[in-house]
């Protein structure tokens, strides 16, 4: 048998259910692995009690038959679920101290299904990020180096703990949020998977907002069944979120057929980029192959309005950010930094503990809300979200799935592209439409750079059509074979 | 026209965030390039369209307008970098 770290979530659930290990020998290997990659920053808060009593709990529910679809798989999740009597800081200074009095509906729903927290991962401060750089608690290590060179890389963002520490065997999945790739970047920059629901599927009820018309939890995982199986505990509705689907969530494992015969699968021309590096263009390509051998249709599609995604999504997500996070005041939690008025309060509050991108994106979104320019940025981008949502309609008037890359480039070293955003911007070319459209995407791990690092191909579904996403996702999957791993 | 340091410190005042005089020139050019830069969206033509307002077109449901919450002060208070007699303390805002 392999290590208990190497096991993927539907793996330790045939194990637990055989008897073969228990949750509390599954999880106290967790524990020590989570321990020894302390060098990697992956947790901000590690749990490891609190991760022993629910593995004992969940041993207590086996041993009487009540295991839940998840009983007793430890996971790590992303610092913006609140989680009730654990240290939540969204990655920022701001919210130094914050332990929330509630559960957020997601990590609820994990809880209920038996999985077991081992603790908070790292992220980019309030999840604005393609890097893990603009996290308070420092940055993350990619588990993953270029060949013969050991500088250390970014793991993505802004969901970077969580694909770190999937990838690097100390967690057997993590929670994630999306909001314009913060999911499927950091799965596709660490070779893990990584799924971004339907906009509506998981409750955003407890979690940090940002953008939040934008905004979607998803699992991150070593193979498409695990995110099958963690996405099905994950979803649901909940009145707590008005946004929130009242829609039965599918059964996802059953899903995942294999057969793609006569599927029609788009390939749009405005996702091969100008000055694309040849390795995405010749993976992509590989893509298709994949798929057309498994008895796929290939289909040339057109979503003429991509070039406006990245401008649209960096009005959009800084006007609706500006907004979320004016409750952070000094008042009600976090920091405080005193001032001689109230109006100083906050303003010292504010400056200390928002980080350089964070309150350059608040003054932004400050800026296309204000009056004057509501109607030039604003509203302007909301019409062009329209098109760029009807792009995708009219699209799937013609194909079932759409197949592109995850990402224009492979994982990138720490420090680059901080001294021009729009550089950082651009890591989300390919999956930024997908959150403004409010579609299902899926980053599925499908070869190595030259230089040795993991690479990954997208597939962008039709709206709560999760399905087909896991299915072709997993065709994907087994045609790539991906079994590299981090040394 | 360019975003200027004076519109800097209007929107930060806006916005609540202290930002020191010494920054605004840079900051200014920092968001003036942003800025510029979503600009280009000027060239779609967005006459005939309705501007989308969130992910899903539904109608937001509605609940009875009763309590469903409440009597939960105390949790609330519980990260209040300062309390006392069960409100939050700011600094003196009426004289």
């Amino acid at each position: 048998m392999p290590a208990l770290t190497d096991l993927t979530i539907a793996g330790a659930l045939d194990g637990l259910s055989k008897k073969q290990f228990s949750s509390t020998e599954l999880t106290t290997a967790h524990v020590k692995a989570v321990e020894a990659a302390r060098t990697l920053n992956a947790f901000v808060t590690e749990t490891p009690d609190k991760a022993m009593t629910m593995a004992a709990a969940s041993d207590a529910r086996r041993a009487k038959g009540e295991a839940g679809l998840l009983d007793g798989v430890p996971l790590a999740i992303k610092d913006l679920f609140c989680t009730e009597g654990v240290l939540t800081t969204a990655g920022s200074h701001i919210l130094d101290g914050f332990k929330p009095t509630y559960e957020s509906t997601v990590t609820a729903n994990l809880w209920k299904a038996g999985a077991v927290m081992l603790g908070k991962v790292n992220m980019d401060e309030f999840a604005m990020g393609s890097s893990n750089m603009t996290s308070h608690y420092g940055y993350v290590n990619n588990p993953w180096t270029r060949k013969g060179d050991n500088r250390p890389l970014v793991p993505g963002g802004s969901s970077g703990g969580s694909a770190a520490a999937v990838a690097a065997r100390i967690a057997l999945g993590a929670t994630g949020t999306d909001t314009g790739g913060s999911i499927r970047q950091p799965a596709a920059f660490t070779g893990i998977v990584g799924i971004k629901p339907t906009y509506g599927r998981c409750s955003r009820w407890g979690i940090v907002a940002f953008a939040s018309s934008l905004d979607q939890a998803g699992p991150m995982t070593r193979t498409v069944e695990d995110a099958a199986i963690m996405l099905q505990a994950m979803a649901g509705h909940d009145p707590k979120d008005s946004t929130s689907v009242n829609a039965p969530v599918p059964d996802y494992r059953k899903a995942l057929t294999g057969n793609i015969k006569g599927l029609k699968v788009g390939i749009p021309k405005e996702y091969r980029l100008d000055g694309m590096a040849p390795e995405i263009d010749k993976l992509w390509a590989e893509g298709v192959e994949w798929l057309k051998r498994a008895g796929a249709e290939i289909v040339d599609i057109s979503l003429p309005h991509t070039k406006y995604a990245l401008p649209t999504y960096y009005i959009i997500a800084p006007a609706e950010a500006s907004s979320n996070l004016a409750r952070y005041d000094g008042v009600r939690f976090g920091l405080r930094v005193p001032g001689d008025s109230l109006d100083a309060q906050y303003e010292n509050t504010r400056a200390a503990g928002f980080g350089k991108e964070v309150r350059r994106r608040i003054l932004i979104g400050t800026y296309v809300l204000s009056a004057g320019y509501y109607d030039a940025y604003y509203l302007k981008a909301q019409k062009v979200r329209a098109l760029i949502a009807n792009d995708f309609t009219e699209a799937f008037k013609k194909v079932d799935i759409i197949l592109t890359p995850s990402t224009p480039s492979a994982a990138f070293a720490a420090g680059e592209k901080m001294d021009d955003p729009i550089a950082m911007y651009l890591n989300d070319v390919f999956t930024v439409t997908v959150n403004l459209a409010g579609l299902p995407g899926i980053s599925v791990p499908a070869g190595l750079s030259a230089e040795g690092l993991p690479l990954g191909l997208q597939l962008i579904g039709k709206a709560f059509d999760e399905e087909t996403v896991l299915k072709v996702g997993q065709v994907l999957e087994k045609s790539a074979n991906f079994t590299a791993r981090p040394q | 026209m360019p975003l200027d340091r004076k519109t800097v410190a209007h929107i930060a005042t806006l916005a609540r965030i202290k930002v020191p005089e010494s920054d605004l020139d840079a900051m200014a050019k920092e968001l003036d390039t942003i800025i510029h830069w979503v600009e280009q969206l000027g060239e779609v033509d967005t006459s005939k369209v309705e501007p989308m307002t969130g992910a899903v077109r539904v109608t937001l449901p509605r609940r009875k307008d009763e309590i469903t919450d409440g009597n939960c002060r105390d949790k609330i208070l519980a990260n209040a970098p300062e309390q006392a007699h069960g409100f939050f303390l700011v600094p003196k805002v009426v004289e």
